[in-house]
């Protein structure tokens, strides 16, 4: 990283330098990671670019573009609307709620002209957004004081419960653990993560009993998938044959039988790592694992040199959603967490949950290349 | 610091720092258990998933043998194999049946019979085994099925062969017909629930099946989640069942069954010299093509109900009284005890009393004297009521049996009855009355209690041709030595005498079959006609004058029959025909019967004087 200087309002580099001076290497590692998806999605589609690889690859492409668009932005500037950015997209989330009740059923999106808008996915970034910019606010002492949990909780639990309304479980878990991790990282009071936990934990004998039976059948379906084959148990025993059939060296590229024989379901989203690891083997699955973690713990480093508090949180939080997102999907194909909708970043196929992830990390390339700005507690222009 | 550590807030920044570093932590750990687990699937249990792959992917699915051929003693195939384009349903891989056959009615049209079938099927049989939509398609329909059938899911095309009698009908009572094994015959035996397969449900293929079935290859097919075959892995080709070749000459059998025309007959051509069934023809029949796909529940009851009995294998599953056919074996019984010798005359006024009954002969004026050559030839009634009551039941019974009559000959068609030569003590057994003297003289002219198949009146001619006890038999592959037929000890005399009586028969002018005698030079033939009352005829009809056998419904006419052998010297052919309420057996019989001989005579000509040995068949054509 160049050593560049504390950056005062109103001083900013040309937009050529800042491009220069972007941190390369994430964006490089990010490459990395999509063109390996996007040999996959060749492999998925028999060893074709169409349908998937080529459209995906057209969307990374104009997504970096818009990441590094967003990059070259003071952090000032995407400090200044987080809290509008959050109440807006609340106000989506409701509007697709009541979409959703027109249209008779669950509805994650909002069709506005030619853009499918999704709501939660915006909702994603919003959170950490707004979380980090009421933290920057904050003194150490006020950040450990539990009056100030009110506020954080309130801006988690109310998009939370309106996505779980959809239904979309995957997004609620995601929301709830990334507002966690950066009420954790702003300093909030360990016992209360502790006794959160705990009582969580407490709760499922009670919770269980308010579930409807769909529900429990999931749930145990998912600590035994043999209990029913045929039904929602066979995704996760088709996805465990595939990948523990796929050893140490897999099948061979394109070679992977379950999933080209169509065993394997929703094999180029949700599932497309159970591909990778019955075609790459061990040695493929741990190249990618490897990639994540280079890209996590190399932009985690980054954020830790990050000056301003918003900045840090900012970064860290959306680096922490990214590594829920590997940690949630790769779990769930494995079977040691419950089948919910969660992609594989930059490898599943699907427009949202790239451009998501791309904006995410075109906010924390905004906040590692403006890290020297010294942003003042009262806010971006104070 | 040690004391006031709680109220020395570190900075922000050292918290976070600390907190990310936990936080990394966490992650780490996390990400290690995903590794573990990696780890654990796929190396520790590497083996199990793989097993399981394979198990799911590749489908094991047997090769149905193809059926061996059945040909002719000359190799003409009389039972091939042709390629079937077919369609499958597969219950368990459709989401509804109806909509399923809804759509395929649009490619194949499908009957409300068709469809009550194919619902039928599927509620008799487990959801995962195919049942036939169609069969028989033509390539048009099948292309387009072809085309169409990944949008109909649980519906699959196939290729497979199915049994073809070029000749129907004319050998439908020997060769039987296939079918799909029912539960019963299935059993656990996966060979026969392979879609498609088909075993012998009656005749030659009946009999046979084992021989005919061969032994099914299986093939190793990678399938995809629908079930959709992928591509072949491995092959292991099935073994053919075996070629049969049966003693059947197809031109004879041809020729027999056409000369039957509308009547309802059997005609049985045996050689005389070794027993070969040369021609079985049972008519009226059916077409045993027709019992490839399953018949039709309204065809099998037309079938079921004509009253000229299609489905009745009548050479051998059919009883007849032997009427005057008989009357060789009276003579021969009377001969052989010394009772008469061929020179013994009786006398003939068209009437015999016995106590208070009347026996009558079939000429009202009567025959006047006769010996045993004039009684064949002319067929009086009295001379046999004569002298069998001089011989007696007993005697008459124990040499039918010797010429094969009231026994099974076992030639290896399923149901074949028995026939009956009765006995004083078999009435006794039976009925627990004595035997009348009346009965004998019944039976002495082929009426009364004696039954015989018409099979068993081919076999008693060709005995009485060739002087041997010939057993007849319709397969020629599985007999490998010919060994002669032992001689029947009958004096030459005898013999002679009543063959010559059956030589007068078709050859003296005024003899009963003169009319149906061989007139082509150099061919030449014996017999003897018979006529079977089908109901005794009453004191009052006969006082009234007996009506005639055209003016009667047809059920109620007297069968028609007539048996023979040719040529005269060195006798190698001996027929049977039996013709059902024909009338008369000189008029209806015994043309047919001379047609046929003619016909194995002059085919005779021109052909191989050794016939191909089973081994060394035609090459297998697949096409056929």
């Amino acid at each position: 990283m160049p050593d560049v200087a504390v950056e005062l309002k109103g001083q900013d580099r040309s937009w050529h330098a800042k491009i220069r001076d972007l941190n390369w290497i994430i964006i490089g590692l990010i490459t990395v990671i999509a063109t390996y998806g996007f040999a996959v999605l060749f492999s998925v589609a028999g060893g074709h670019l169409d349908p998937w690889a080529d459209r995906q690859i057209m969307r990374f492409v104009i997504g970096t573009v818009i990441m590094i668009a967003i990059a070259i932005v003071n952090l000032r500037y995407w400090m200044a609307i987080a809290y509008p950015l959050y109440f807006v997209t609340l106000l989506l989330l409701v509007a697709v709620e009541i979409a959703g009740e027109i249209g008779m059923g669950a509805q994650r999106w909002l069709d506005i002209g030619p853009i499918r808008l999704q709501p939660s996915e915006i909702m994603k970034i919003a959170l950490v957004l707004v979380l980090a910019r009421y933290y920057h606010g904050l003194t150490t002492s006020d950040a450990a004081r539990v009056k100030s949990l009110f506020i954080p909780l309130a801006l988690i639990f109310v998009p939370v419960a309106l996505v779980m309304k959809q239904p979309d479980l995957g997004t609620a878990m995601l929301l709830t653990a990334t507002g966690a991790a950066v009420m954790f990282l702003a300093g909030v009071r360990m016992w209360i993560f502790l006794s959160a936990i705990g009582s969580a934990v407490a709760c499922v004998p009670i919770a269980w009993r308010f579930l409807r039976d769909y529900q429990k059948d999931r749930i145990l379906t998912f600590l035994d998938p043999e209990r029913d084959p045929l039904g929602s148990g066979y995704h996760i025993m088709q996805s465990k044959i595939a990948l523990g059939s796929g050893g140490t060296f897999g099948k061979g590229f394109m070679l992977g039988t379950q999933a080209q024989l169509n065993f394997l379901p929703e094999k180029q989203t949700d599932f497309i790592f159970t591909m990778l690891s019955e075609e790459l083997g061990l040695v493929g699955a741990l190249a990618l694992l490897l990639l994540y973690v280079a890209l996590i713990g190399y932009s985690m480093l980054a954020a830790l040199s990050i000056k301003s508090h918003f900045g840090r949180l900012l970064a860290s939080g959306i680096i922490f959603t990214f590594f829920l997102y590997v940690f949630i999907n790769m779990a769930m194909v494995m079977g040691l967490v419950p089948v919910v909708g969660v992609p594989l970043p930059l490898i599943s196929y699907g427009g949202s949950a790239m451009l998501t992830l791309l904006v995410g990390f075109g906010l924390v390339l905004s906040a590692v290349l403006h890290r020297n700005t010294i942003i003042p507690r009262g806010g971006p222009f104070a | 610091m040690m004391v006031g550590r709680k109220r020395v807030r570190p900075d922000r920044y050292k918290v976070f720092t600390r907190r990310a570093l936990l936080l990394g932590g966490i992650q780490g750990a996390l990400l290690s258990t995903l590794v573990a687990r990696l780890y654990h699937l796929q190396v520790v249990e590497n083996k199990k998933y793989q097993m399981l792959s394979d198990e799911n992917r590749i489908s094991v699915r047997l090769l149905a043998p193809p059926r061996g051929r059945i040909t002719d003693r000359f190799g003409q195939v009389m039972a091939a194999n042709r390629a079937d384009y077919r369609a499958f349903l597969i219950p368990e891989q459709t989401e509804n049946i109806d909509v399923t056959l809804n759509a395929i009615s649009r490619i194949l049209p499908l009957t409300l019979d068709d469809r009550a079938r194919i619902e039928e099927t599927v509620k008799k049989q487990r959801s995962f085994m195919p049942v036939t939509i169609a069969g028989n398609l033509s390539w048009d329909n099948f292309a387009k099925l072809n085309m169409e059938f990944p949008d109909l899911p649980g519906i699959q095309p196939d290729v497979g062969t199915t049994r073809f009698y070029p000749y129907g009908a004319r050998l439908a009572h020997v060769l039987g017909y296939v079918g799909t094994p029912n539960e019963e015959e299935a059993g656990r035996d996966p060979l026969m629930h392979t879609p498609g397969f088909k075993i012998g449900k009656n005749g030659i293929e009946h009999a046979y099946d084992k021989e005919l079935r061969g032994f099914p290859g299986d093939t190793k097919v990678e399938v995809n989640a629908y079930g959709r075959i992928i591509r072949e892995l491995d092959r292991d080709e099935s073994t053919p069942g075996r070629d049969l070749q049966l003693t059947l000459d197809l031109e004879l059998q041809k020729f027999a069954a056409e000369r039957i025309a509308t009547e309802s007959a059997s005609v049985v051509v045996m050689d005389v010299t070794n027993g070969d069934i040369l021609a079985y023809a049972s008519m009226p029949a059916y077409d045993p093509n027709d019992f490839n796909v399953g018949i039709r529940q309204a065809a099998w009851n037309m079938l079921l109900n004509d009253e000229r009995h299609p489905l009745v294998n009548k050479p051998i599953g059919g009883t007849y009284p032997p009427g005057s056919t008989f009357k060789m074996i009276t003579a021969l019984a009377a001969l052989e005890a010394g009772i008469i010798t061929p020179d013994f005359r009786a006398t003939c006024t068209g009437k015999r009393f016995l106590g208070n009954h009347i026996f009558h002969c079939w000429r009202k004026q009567g025959h006047g004297t006769l010996n045993l050559v004039d009684a064949i030839c002319h067929s009086c009634d009295i001379y046999f009521y004569d002298i069998a009551e001089r011989v007696g039941i007993d005697k008459i019974a124990e040499m039918g049996k010797r010429f094969g009559l009231g026994t099974r000959h076992n030639i290896g068609l399923p149901h074949e009855r028995e026939g009956l030569m009765p006995t004083i003590a078999w009435k006794k057994k039976r009925y627990r009355a004595g035997w009348l003297r009346g009965e004998t003289l019944v039976a002495g002219i082929g009426q009364g209690y004696v039954l015989t198949t018409p099979l068993q009146l081919a076999v008693m001619t060709a005995r009485l041709a060739g002087g041997r006890a010939v057993n007849p038999r319709l397969v020629r592959s599985l007999i490998d030595a010919q060994t002669e037929a032992p001689e029947l000890a009958i004096s030459p005399v005898n013999f002679a005498a009543v063959r010559q009586g059956m030589i007068d028969v078709s050859n003296r002018p005024g003899a009963t079959a003169y009319g149906a005698r061989i007139t082509e030079p150099g061919y030449s033939m014996a017999g003897k006609t018979g006529t079977a009352q089908v109901r005794r005829i009453s004191t009052e009809e006969r006082a009234s004058g007996i009506r005639k056998n055209e003016d009667k419904p047809w059920i109620e006419r007297d069968h028609a029959l007539f048996v023979g052998f040719a040529p005269t010297v060195s006798p190698r052919y001996a027929v049977s025909v039996v013709v059902e309420h024909g009338g008369g057996g000189s008029k209806v019989a015994g043309p047919i019967a001379r047609d046929v001989l003619l016909k194995a005579m002059q085919l005779d000509s021109g052909r191989p004087a050794v016939l191909p040995s089973a081994r060394q068949m035609p090459p297998r054509d697949p096409t056929i």
